[in-house]
Formats: C-alpha cells, sequence, structure tokens
C-alpha cells in the first residue's frame, strides 16, 4: 500500500519532466533524424538516402564552416575562461565581502536586456560612424573612422561578452569553496603565484571550469545572433548554415541532416573534454 | 652547554608593531627565541597573537619594528622567501593532492630531484608514525593523521622555524592530550625552533620551554611555565594562567614582620610583607584553589583561617572543587578538593573551615583606574 503512495508521488513529479523532454527535446530530435535520411529522387519522389550527409563532407564549403565554427567555439570558451577566471578570483578572493554581491550584480546587469539588444549595442559603439571612431577621430589618433566591425575577431569579442556569466557564475561558486588558507599554505611552502594557479587554484575549481565550459561552448556554438551580426559576410557560423537551408533554400531535409551533425559534434566535443579533464559529467553539473 | 652569543637566537623580534586603521592588534612587542626551543604565545582569542604570527612568516608586514631570523632582516620578504614554514590552524592539507604529493610540494617548488624527494618524504613519514601512507588521499585520514601530515610537510622544508597556528584545535580531548606529547617528543628529535600560539594554556604549559602571555597586543609575561604559574607577573597572567581566587583587599596594619588587610567584607587576613607597603594600600591578591586547605590541621600554625559553607560541589576527576559561600556575604571562591577519600563526607550545605598560608597568595597593587 505504501510502495503505491511512493510511486505515485514519483509520477506526479516526473512527469512534466518526462513530457517536456519527450515533447519538445525527444521528439523533434527523432523528426530532424527521419527528415535528414530522407531526400527527393531523381523522379522527385521522397525515399531514404543519404545525399544530406553526402552533400555535407562533399562541399567543401559545409564542413569548413562545421571545422571553423568548432573551432571558435572551443578558442572562445578558452578565451571565456582566461578572461573569467581572474574576475572571479577578484570577487570570491580580493575585494571585501562587502562589495562581493554587488559586483556579481554589475556583471549580471548586462543580462537584463536582450542578446539582439546588447549585440546592437556593440554595434552602435564599434561602427565605422560609431562611438569610438568618432572620438579616435575627435583626439586625431586616427586620420579617418575604421571599420570595427565584421571581422573574426569583432565577432569573437561579442561570443566571449555574451557567454561571459556563464562562466562567471559556476567559478564564483567554485572559488568561494576555496579555502583561502590552501593558497597561503601553498605560498608558504615556497611556491609562486604561478604555481599556486596551476596546483591549487585550477585543480579545485575543475568542476566549475568544466561545467562553465560546457555551458559556454554549446552556448557559443549554437549562438546564431553574434556571429549573424557581428561577424563578416565571409567568416560564416554553421548555425547560419542551418538556417539558410530551412529558411533560404528550402531544404528542410538538408537542415535537418546539418542540425543533426551539429548535435553530434558538440556531444563529441563534450566528451573529450570530459575525458581530458577527468571530470564526470554527473559531479559537474551539480 | 649553553651556546652563546647571536647565533643561538633563532628568531628575534624587536618592536613589532601592527596597526589596522586605529586599532592597535600588535603593540611593540619584542622577543628572542632560541635555537631548539618551544616557544609559546598564549592568549585569548582576539589578543594579536595570529596578527604576530602571520607577520613572523611573512604573510602581513610589520607596521613598525623587524623580524630578524637568523640574524637576516626579514623586512619585505614574501612568505615563500622565509626560513619558516606554518601550520595553519586548519592545517590546509591540499585535497586534490595525495599525501606524499602534499609532503613533496615544498621541495618540488625547490626544483628538487624527484628520487631525493620521494627518499626525503619517505623519511619523514616515517618519522611522523605514518610509513606506507604516501599514496593515501587527504580525506581518507584520520585528524590525528592529518595533523601529522600537516607537521611532516613543514618538516621537510628544514625550516628555521616552525610556526604552529593552534593546530590541535580541531582535535577531541584525548587526541589533543596525546598530540601533546608527541608533538614535544618530535620537536625534541628534530631539534627545530617551535613558534606555537595557542589560547589553550595546557597545551603551552604542557609543551614549551618558554611561554609568551599576550593580552591586548601586548606581551604581558615572557617565562618558563612553572614561573608563569608561581609568578605570574600581571593580575591578567594570575586570572588566565590557571584559576585563581581574586579579591581585593585594604592593608590595615604593617609591622615588622607581616601585614593586615581586611576585605570589603570584613574577613582580616594577614598577608605576605612586601616592600613599599603601606597602611591604606588596596591590594588585588590571588589564591589558587589548591592553595586553600580544607579542615587544616590545627597544629598549623600561620594559617588565614575561615569559614565556608559548601554552595556546590564540582566533581572533575583529579581537577574537582568545592564552590563555597563566604558567610554574610555572596561572595563565592573555588577550593580545591582532592579525591584521597578524604573529604568525601563534605556535602552540599555543609560549613567547613579552611585555611590558607599568607606566603600562597599573589598580590598586585591595585590598578589605577582610569577614568
Amino acid at each position: 500500500m505504501k510502495q503505491q503512495n511512493i510511486r505515485w508521488g514519483l509520477v506526479i513529479f516526473i512527469t512534466p519532466m518526462l513530457l517536456w523532454l519527450l515533447l519538445l527535446i525527444v521528439l523533434p530530435q527523432l523528426d530532424m533524424l527521419f527528415m535528414a535520411v530522407r531526400a527527393e529522387n531523381d523522379l522527385g519522389e521522397m525515399g531514404f538516402s543519404l545525399i544530406n550527409f553526402k552533400t555535407f563532407f562533399f562541399e567543401p564549403i559545409y564542413w569548413r564552416t562545421f571545422a571553423r565554427t568548432a573551432t571558435f567555439a572551443i578558442f572562445v570558451t578558452f578565451l571565456t575562461f582566461v578572461i573569467t577566471l581572474p574576475v572571479a578570483f577578484y570577487i570570491t578572493k580580493v575585494v571585501s565581502p562587502k562589495f562581493q554581491g554587488f559586483l556579481a550584480v554589475l556583471i549580471l546587469m548586462p543580462f537584463w536586456v536582450s542578446e539582439l539588444v546588447r549585440v546592437y549595442g556593440w554595434m552602435i559603439l564599434l561602427r565605422e560612424s560609431g562611438f569610438i571612431n568618432h572620438f579616435l577621430v575627435k583626439f586625431h589618433i586616427l586620420d579617418k573612422p575604421v571599420e570595427m566591425l565584421y571581422n573574426d575577431a569583432t565577432m569573437i569579442m561579442g561570443l566571449v561578452y555574451t557567454s561571459m556569466l556563464f562562466m562567471l557564475v559556476p567559478l564564483l561558486s567554485v572559488l568561494e569553496s576555496l579555502d583561502n588558507s590552501l593558497i597561503e599554505a601553498a605560498y608558504d611552502l615556497g611556491a609562486n603565484m604561478w604555481t599556486i594557479l596551476i596546483k591549487i587554484i585550477i585543480p579545485h575549481s575543475m568542476p566549475g571550469i568544466v561545467s562553465g565550459s560546457i555551458v559556454v561552448f554549446m552556448l557559443t556554438l549554437g549562438n546564431y545572433l553574434t556571429p549573424n551580426l557581428m561577424g563578416g559576410k565571409n567568416g560564416l557560423w554553421f548555425t547560419e548554415q542551418i538556417y539558410n537551408q530551412f529558411i533560404a533554400s528550402f531544404n528542410w531535409n538538408q537542415g535537418s541532416a546539418f542540425g543533426f551533425l551539429l548535435l553530434i559534434l558538440s556531444s563529441v566535443i563534450i566528451w573529450v573534454g570530459l575525458k581530458l579533464s577527468k571530470q564526470k559529467l554527473g559531479q559537474v553539473m551539480q | 652547554m649553553q651556546e652563546s652569543g647571536k647565533d643561538s637566537i633563532d628568531l628575534s623580534v624587536h618592536n613589532a608593531t601592527k596597526n589596522f586603521g586605529d586599532f592597535v592588534a600588535v603593540d611593540s612587542v619584542s622577543f628572542d627565541v632560541e635555537k631548539g626551543k618551544f616557544f609559546s604565545i598564549l592568549g585569548p582569542s582576539g589578543c594579536g597573537k595570529t596578527t604576530l604570527l602571520r607577520m613572523i612568516s611573512g604573510f602581513i608586514e610589520p607596521t613598525v619594528g623587524s623580524i630578524l631570523i637568523k640574524n637576516q632582516d626579514m623586512a619585505g620578504r614574501p612568505p615563500n622567501q622565509r626560513p619558516v614554514n606554518l601550520i595553519f590552524q586548519n592545517l590546509a592539507l591540499f585535497p586534490m593532492m595525495n599525501v606524499a604529493k602534499n609532503i613533496a610540494f615544498g621541495l618540488e617548488r625547490q626544483k628538487e630531484k624527484k628520487a631525493v624527494i620521494d627518499k626525503k618524504t619517505e623519511e619523514i613519514l616515517e618519522r611522523v608514525g605514518l610509513p606506507g601512507f604516501g599514496e593515501k588521499k587527504v580525506d581518507q585520514l584520520s585528524g590525528g593523521q592529518k595533523q601529522r601530515v600537516a607537521i611532516a610537510r613543514s618538516l621537510i622544508m628544514k625550516p628555521t622555524v616552525l610556526l604552529l597556528d593552534e593546530p590541535l584545535g580541531a582535535l577531541d580531548l584525548k587526541l589533543r592530550d596525546q598530540m601533546k606529547v608527541e608533538l614535544k617528543t618530535l620537536q625534541n628529535q628534530v631539534g627545530t625552533t617551535f613558534v606555537y600560539i595557542t589560547h589553550d594554556q595546557s597545551e603551552a604549559l604542557v609543551m614549551s620551554d618558554h611561554v609568551a602571555v599576550m593580552n591586548n597586543g601586548i606581551f604581558e609575561q615572557v617565562d618558563t611555565p612553572q614561573n608563569l604559574y608561581a609568578k605570574p607577573a600581571t593580575p591578567f597572567v594570575a586570572q588566565f594562567v590557571g584559576e585563581n581566587n581574586k579579591w581585593e583587599i585594604t592593608i590595615d596594619k604593617v609591622s615588622e614582620r607581616k601585614a593586615l588587610g581586611i576585605t570589603k567584607e570584613g574577613f582580616k587576613f594577614s598577608m605576605p610583607l612586601e616592600e613599599n607597603l603601606q597602611n591604606d594600600d588596596i591590594l588585588q591578591f590571588f589564591l589558587r584553589p589548591e592553595s586553600i586547605l580544607l579542615q587544616p590541621d590545627p597544629s598549623i600554625r600561620d594559617l588565614n583561617r575561615f569559614f565556608v559553607s559548601v554552595k556546590t560541589i564540582l566533581f572533575d576527576g583529579a581537577n574537582s572543587r568545592i564552590l563555597a559561600l563566604l558567610p554574610q556575604s555572596r561572595r563565592e571562591i573555588q577550593i580545591s578538593l582532592p579525591q584521597n577519600r578524604q573529604f568525601d563526607h563534605i556535602k552540599i550545605g555543609d560549613k567547613i573551615e579552611a585555611g590558607w598560608n599568607p606566603g600562597s597568595a599573589i598580590t598586585f597593587p591595585q590598578e589605577k583606574v582610569v577614568a
């Protein structure tokens, strides 16, 4: 009798999550997979075909964009980590506790506006007739305005900026749990700042680093807005390729194949990352 | 036997002062520690002892004053370049490394060869009684084992001075008593100079060659444990080290051979005769619980005798006491209750005679009350 009560409780609590998973994640993905392996044959009839995947591997523009997106996403993740770790360290260990919350909110604040508005903000600052150019010319640092938008460096900056918060939050919580006396003990035993970073701070922060990296990597890989608006026209992001297939070419089957490949890519890279850092997904996501 | 001259001084602190804003944490403290000695700094929490220790280890620079280790001025030298090591209150073992890696951490920073490090690590593990523990993880160790690993991690560096910041605080009582003895033995074996800070007087008294009692940023007294107990230099030391009953007494009559005083409650006590003692002087005097005899033999002369009523018996084994009320007053005093069965008949509410020898009182002139 009791056993059954517990079962009912479990069902009630788990149903919304299962429904969410099934209806919004599993079914669409299955549908995508189904679409990806179908194509028109010579007679114009739909049937099973691996032509969509073949197109990907034999058209350089696709797999090059794919490889470029993967490389850039990894680089953005790394860069975000390198920039965020000192910030997180400063907030948790250097600044007085009174200002910790204030600083964290300060970093959170830009995320109260939508990503689109933030990207437009950057564009106002960086474009040829923009704010920064105006002052550079006014103070005679530049003779005439330069176009700062639409190149890879700006795009990476935009992606790092968008991702910082998602790296910062897990890093803040792991560094919060790092006992200051460990750093002092290492210092006392003759370690310099670099050794303390490598031997104490990073090993301790590993779960936070990995969980932050996974989130940042996936967000960057799947980002459409920032690369589209800030990146150059000759540097495509793979999400744009998917968009083009669905919306521009109206080739949903091809688009589904690309979407599926992106899913496999992110899964493989995260798996490799977990193996390399010797972390377990379950622990990292706690 | 004793080495003489400046070479025998391992640590020398001159006039060290540390201000945090308006607050003076450490106020002009000076002391020397001889090579191979166990020196303790004993004081209540917030007395500045940790600040002092952190100045010696290099985490804080003194506002004024200098710290010399082996006659070398340490000013401006960061902790990683000082020949001292600190054992932290929470031990600060690195949880991301195993025991051997923890111990080898310091030597690895000195770019020592791996074979040498391995050999030394094994030796030191054996020395602290943990042979073969190298591969264990830190969280697999018990409290006492962690303690020993922390000590090994510092001792392997062969520091001139080993600083210990209340490392026994987290252990339970039995283990703490055991570690006290072990630490003292270990210090004797390795011959390293230890500077130990604690708020636990028994740790300081048991282990140390010299103890400094610190309060409000200054050293009240630096002396051997025996002298601290028997001849406290200030009222603070008298109250902080060991138990004491405190009284105020007004000197009534000074004669050639003895002085007579009257307490507020009207007890007349004869007091030890000291220089410059005059009529109407007010003295603070302290009396240890064990200095008061219960039911003293009538044949003993010159005792200050009085009757007390037993309020409570505080049984604590060898440390048992009677909390007694003085007649016609609400004053409580503590009297030692030896557990030799002689006083088993004493019950709560009994009126019993007590007495003390004038020589066993510790007296100080009344402190000037600053308005």
